[in-house]
């Protein structure tokens, strides 16, 4: 059997070179990690009739079919269909629904579970994940975004090139507080202690507060209500054999407007500066390289921020190289 | 006799009385909700028929409109004080029969429990004129039907929303004159059985076995399971207890004011005296308090159960402890404990 295959062509459609010649794996995007259960029987049939009858599913909330003959891969486009004319149904620019996954450069966008159902979540992730995949999908460029409802940050957004995590103002009504103190013991237990209690009443540090909303979910008087939706944008965290690293706050206090538009624009980014030398070049290389000062005014551009916004002047990043920071016995 | 209106008509009516009342009813507010994307429904001013929330029990009660959370009682200087003022305009309340009976409940405390009436209360309070909503449905966890409070005649206008169609029964001839509509024959109606049954306990009985019930092993469990948030009773209707604070203000400390707030018998602090003692550190006896002040101390006193049986507590406990289940436990073991 001759096998003649373009690889570059495969994993631009989703599919992996394995360990073993001839085999290869789908990856099933699902952005926010939220999916139709009607597509688990097209996922089940591809995994029964032509992989080895288990699924994997991926860190970004995929599904990878493994054990799958590189010859079938017209077949497989064909049958998974379905689930790229859903993409395509709720607006991702997908033009042949026939032809498989167009691009798998930019990840999956993952999602906490989010406020469907999580009682800490200060937003639906679901449709913001799926908002920011209309924007940004299909493109070759590799990379990672992440939603997550509160700081809590169970998606681990901090460990993307974008991480995007709920914030939510608390309004004070000082008229209905009765004094019980749980959301100043909470906020001091469990968050960044930005809450006093002075004459009676709370008082809220607006440079420690975080926006995580837990004195909300707290008060038993509803004296703290939410106000509008914020996010803070955490940039260029990542894992990887160099220098795994967390990512670091970029903008808090941003609006939805601002997050996407500030997406947009650091594909521009990368398409300006990407060494085209190289196979590929992860974001936060680029980043590292152009400076952190020219990132900002690029992704920036056209960007109106709420007034409320705080911009980062400038980014340490303390990640940690292996062979550098640990002192062996 | 009643008084069939329009949607039109009657917020002309809500228009007419708001000239002389302040208007209150359950009203939903967008996105105030703890959590993200949901709606608060509580007591507010209205203006219009849209405005008033009718398809889901309210979280906080109306006790709210005449006696606020917090109250200044009065000012004070070096060598004066002063009480504020309150607004001249009456108060017009559109309420279901449980909560309209909580406010006779609170009349008990606050004016016929000792030799003085309290008189913060009690200007509030006899500004009220009561609109009673029709509720012949109730909600899941109402038992308004087990605790005598599902019916209240006493009423100034009685009103069935039914849709768009309103019918008034307006018993107050003051209020005859800002409703004009098609007269219509009309009973108004009240619920007869809650999805929910509760058999109170027969207080003679729980007398007759105090130490057994004070020392019963049910509130063991909620030393557990209680998280002494307090919820259960900032949303119960007849919860009245407060604390005083005086405050002395920042720029100048020899003015001040001193307020009345909302005090929970559930959370930390209520019971603290000199010498930094408190009594019922563990939960479980926080919830006998509770319990057996709405079933058995406050009936012993004033001969009406205190609780009116609108669920709020069961709804809003965060931990799902339930009231109802309580109170059938203390009866169960008062009628077993009694039978030994
Ligand atoms: S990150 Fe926050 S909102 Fe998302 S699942 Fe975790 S706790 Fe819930
Ligand atoms: S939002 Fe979070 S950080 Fe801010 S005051 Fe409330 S609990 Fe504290
Ligand atoms: S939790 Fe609510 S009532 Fe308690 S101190 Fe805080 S704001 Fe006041
Ligand atoms: S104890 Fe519960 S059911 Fe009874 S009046 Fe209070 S909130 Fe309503
Ligand atoms: S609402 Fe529930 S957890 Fe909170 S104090 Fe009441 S019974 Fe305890």
């Amino acid at each position: 059997m001759i096998l003649d295959i373009d690889t570059k062509l495969l994993k631009k459609n989703a599919y992996r070179v394995t360990k073993q010649r001839g085999i290869t794996a789908l990856r099933i995007r699902v952005p926010g990690g939220d999916l139709n259960i009607k597509y688990l029987d097209i996922i089940k049939e591809i995994a029964e009739k032509y992989g080895n009858g288990t699924v994997h599913i991926t860190t970004r909330q995929g599904f990878e079919i493994p054990g799958i003959s590189m010859e079938k891969i017209d077949e497989i486009n064909e049958l998974i269909s379905p689930i790229i004319r859903g993409l395509k149904d709720e607006g991702v620019q997908i033009e042949d629904e026939e032809g498989g996954y167009p691009a798998a450069g930019t990840r999956n966008v993952s999602a906490c579970i989010g406020n469907r159902v999580c009682p800490f979540a200060n937003y639906d992730t679901t449709v913001l994940a799926l908002k920011i995949e209309k924007l940004i999908y299909p493109n070759d460029y590799h990379v990672k975004i992440a939603v997550t409802g509160c700081p809590n940050d169970c998606i681990k957004a901090h460990m993307q090139d974008i991480g995007i995590i709920g914030q939510v103002e608390p309004i004070y009504d000082p008229s209905r507080c009765i004094g019980c103190q749980a959301c100043v013991k909470n906020c001091k237990r469990r968050v960044t202690g930005a809450l006093t209690f002075e004459n009676f009443k709370v008082v809220r540090d607006p440079n420690r507060c975080i926006g995580c909303g837990e004195c909300i979910l707290k008060c038993p008087t509803s004296a703290w209500t939410r106000d509008e939706k914020y996010y803070r944008i955490v940039i260029m965290g990542r894992t990887g054999k160099k220098n795994p690293r967390l990512a670091q706050t970029f903008i808090e206090w941003a609006d939805e407007e601002s997050v996407l538009k500030i997406i947009k624009n650091m594909y521009d980014f990368i398409d300006k500066y990407i060494d085209k030398t190289l196979d590929k070049e992860h974001v936060g290389y680029i980043v590292d390289r152009e400076g952190f000062k020219k990132f900002k005014e690029e992704v920036l551009k056209d960007v109106k921020l709420p007034k409320k916004a705080k911009v980062a002047n400038h980014i340490d990043y303390t990640g940690y190289r292996y062979e550098r920071n640990t002192i062996y016995d | 006799m009643g008084i069939e209106l329009d949607v039109k008509s009657f917020d002309d009516a809500l228009k007419i009385l708001s000239k002389n009342y302040k208007i209150f009813a359950p009203v939903r507010l967008k996105g105030k909700g703890a959590f993200s994307d949901t709606d608060l429904v509580t007591y507010g001013e209205i203006s219009s028929y849209k405005d008033i929330e009718l398809n889901e029990k309210s979280r906080y009660s109306p006790k709210e409109v005449i006696y606020p959370i917090t109250q200044t009682l009065f000012y004070f200087t070096e060598d004066e004080y002063k009480e504020p003022e309150i607004d001249d305009k009456g108060i017009i309340v559109f309420l279901r029969p449980c909560d309209a009976n909580s406010y006779l409940k609170l009349d008990n405390i606050f004016l016929k429990n000792g030799p003085y009436e309290d008189n913060y209360y009690k200007r509030l309070r006899d500004k009220v004129k009561f609109f009673i909503i029709e509720c012949t449905k109730g909600f899941s966890t109402c038992f308004c039907v087990s605790t005598g409070s599902n019916k209240f005649l006493d009423y100034d206008v009685f009103v069935r929303f039914d849709n768009d169609k309103i019918t008034c029964d307006v018993k107050n001839d003051e209020f005859s004159y800002a409703f004009s509509g098609k007269e219509v024959e009309f009973i108004p109606e009240f619920i007869e059985k809650n999805e929910i049954e509760v058999k109170l306990p027969d207080i003679d009985k729980i007398s007759q076995n105090l130490e057994y019930v004070f020392n019963h092993e049910l509130w063991d469990e909620y030393t557990k399971r209680c998280i002494a948030c307090g919820r259960c009773t900032v949303s119960c209707p007849t919860c009245s207890c407060f604390s005083m604070q005086d405050i002395f203000y920042k720029d100048n400390p020899k003015c001040g004011e001193r307020r009345r707030v909302w005090a929970s018998c559930m959370v930390d602090g209520f019971t603290d005296v000199a010498g930094g003692h408190s009594y019922r550190q563990k939960y479980g006896e926080r919830m006998r308090f509770k319990v057996m002040h709405k079933i058995y101390d406050y009936k012993k006193r004033f001969g009406t159960t205190m609780c009116v049986g609108c669920g709020r507590c069961d709804d809003v406990c965060p931990e799902y402890i339930s009231f109802i289940k309580i109170v059938s436990k203390v009866t169960d073991a008062v009628d077993r404990g009694e039978s030994k």
